[in-house]
């Protein structure tokens, strides 16, 4: 996969527009399908989550960054007087613990400061930090060894163009409520399927 | 989640027909894709290859049933409003040794499983079945539990990497299947089945036919 390959120098513009489209979170990596599948019945709370994943992936990304860059690998200890120490191999249990922390605290705020937004997020919110969206935008920002602008360029581009993925299925899923769909293949079946020819307009965009 | 939790019911010994039932049931009847839809994530991304299917599947298998085993021994004394965070902790734990284990013995594979090693955290098999049943079930019967369900998930893992090795690269467990004179004869690989959206409508095709074999359809 030609993914997988290093490019830390890319500018942000690239960075942007490769998150949303060309390697779409969803769409390319398969990140975050069960909460995709179960909310994209309803425009309305699809609008809701992809919101809301958005917002975390924008804190939880920078964030996981920092504590890459200043706790956790390889020599990051050294402004502590630790240069020869590497952590990394507690690197899943911070991200998940900092993930947990950040929509905690991001539930309480908005419950404190709209608690309209919060009704209609409510259910979504606690769901998102076993989101695998979330962790594996975190995760892909190590390994592509991402500095901070492009880690927040990252995190806005992945949890965008989830959102992005997960509306425009929910309006799709709507109008094919009418439609006359074999009853085996009804729900999980009929919605894989036109994922993947959903996914195969979006690789169009790999030439950009 | 639409996962069920049989009530516990003690007869039998270790293995008695309760516990094999445990087992069996998420092979096929209540399959954790194609039935409660967990765990969707990881079984698209990884099965490109039938061995990066398999080394998934097992992981997933080892995860669930040890997350399942820890959590239910120590359901009685976690607080119910930080749950969630303690299954997450011990899972990572789980996880982690998983990952140090694939680093020190499969280098190569664990490379090319990248980050997706690491998502078994969030992978919703395990999340669910620690949801929906070890915290309401003893040890032993929690621990295979999650080994059923992680079967289930691993066969339905390696038919799908099957189809796409031997479609998309002509090749199983790296091994040549697809005889040089198909290609000579004007065969080409499938190039779709490698790349994502192949990924998707062949996993609901997979469900299709599950579903229609065990009758069951939503609404």
């Amino acid at each position: 996969m030609t993914a997988m390959l290093a490019f830390s120098d890319e500018g942000l513009l690239s960075v942007l527009l490769k998150s949303i489209f060309v390697e779409n979170i969803l769409l390319s990596f398969f990140l975050g399908m069960c909460s995709y599948l179960a909310v994209s019945k309803r425009v309305d709370s699809a609008i809701g989550l992809g919101i809301a994943v958005i917002f975390v992936q924008v804190l939880t990304v920078p964030m996981n960054w920092a504590l890459e860059e200043f706790v956790l690998g390889p020599g990051a200890l050294a402004w502590a007087g630790v240069p020869d120490s590497d952590l990394s191999y507690l690197r899943f249990l911070t991200f998940i613990a900092s993930i947990a922390a950040v929509v905690q605290v991001v539930e309480m705020a908005v419950d404190k400061f709209s608690p309209k937004l919060y009704a209609a997020l409510g259910i979504f919110l606690p769901l998102i930090a076993v989101n695998c969206a979330i962790l594996g935008g975190s995760l892909f920002m190590v390994e592509r060894k991402y500095d901070f602008a492009q880690a927040v360029t990252y995190g806005f581009g992945s949890g965008f163009g989830w959102a992005l993925a997960i509306v425009s299925m929910a309006t799709i899923r709507w109008r094919m409520r009418t439609a006359h769909v074999p009853a085996p293949l009804k729900g999980l079946g009929i919605t894989f399927i036109t994922t993947g020819l959903v996914a195969m307009a979006f690789m169009t965009f790999s030439g950009i | 989640m639409t996962a069920t939790a049989t009530p516990p019911v003690k007869k039998g010994g270790l293995f008695g027909p309760d516990e094999i039932k445990v087992i069996k049931d998420p092979l096929w009847d209540n399959n954790p894709i194609a039935f409660q839809i967990l765990g969707i994530c990881s079984s698209l991304a990884v099965t490109t290859r039938l061995d990066k299917a398999l080394v998934m599947g097992i992981g997933v298998t080892l995860v669930t049933a040890l997350a399942n085993l820890i959590i239910s021994t120590i359901r009685n004394f976690i607080p119910n409003k930080i749950r969630i965070i303690v299954q997450l902790v011990v899972v990572s734990g789980v996880v982690i040794v998983f990952d140090q284990f694939l680093k020190a013995y499969m280098f190569d594979l664990s490379k090319q499983l990248s980050v997706f090693v690491g998502l078994i955290i969030t992978n919703c098999i395990v999340m669910g079945r620690l949801e929906a049943y070890a915290m309401s079930n003893p040890p032993w019967r929690s621990f295979l539990d999650g080994i059923g369900n992680g079967l289930g998930y691993l066969w339905i893992l390696a038919v799908v990497g099957t189809v796409r090795e031997i479609l998309g690269s002509g090749k199983l467990l790296g091994a040549q299947v697809i005889p040089q004179s198909l290609y000579e004869a004007g065969y080409v690989n499938n190039g779709l089945m490698v790349l994502a959206p192949g990924a998707f409508i062949l996993l609901g095709i997979i469900v299709w036919v599950q579903r229609s074999i065990s009758g069951y359809s939503e609404k």
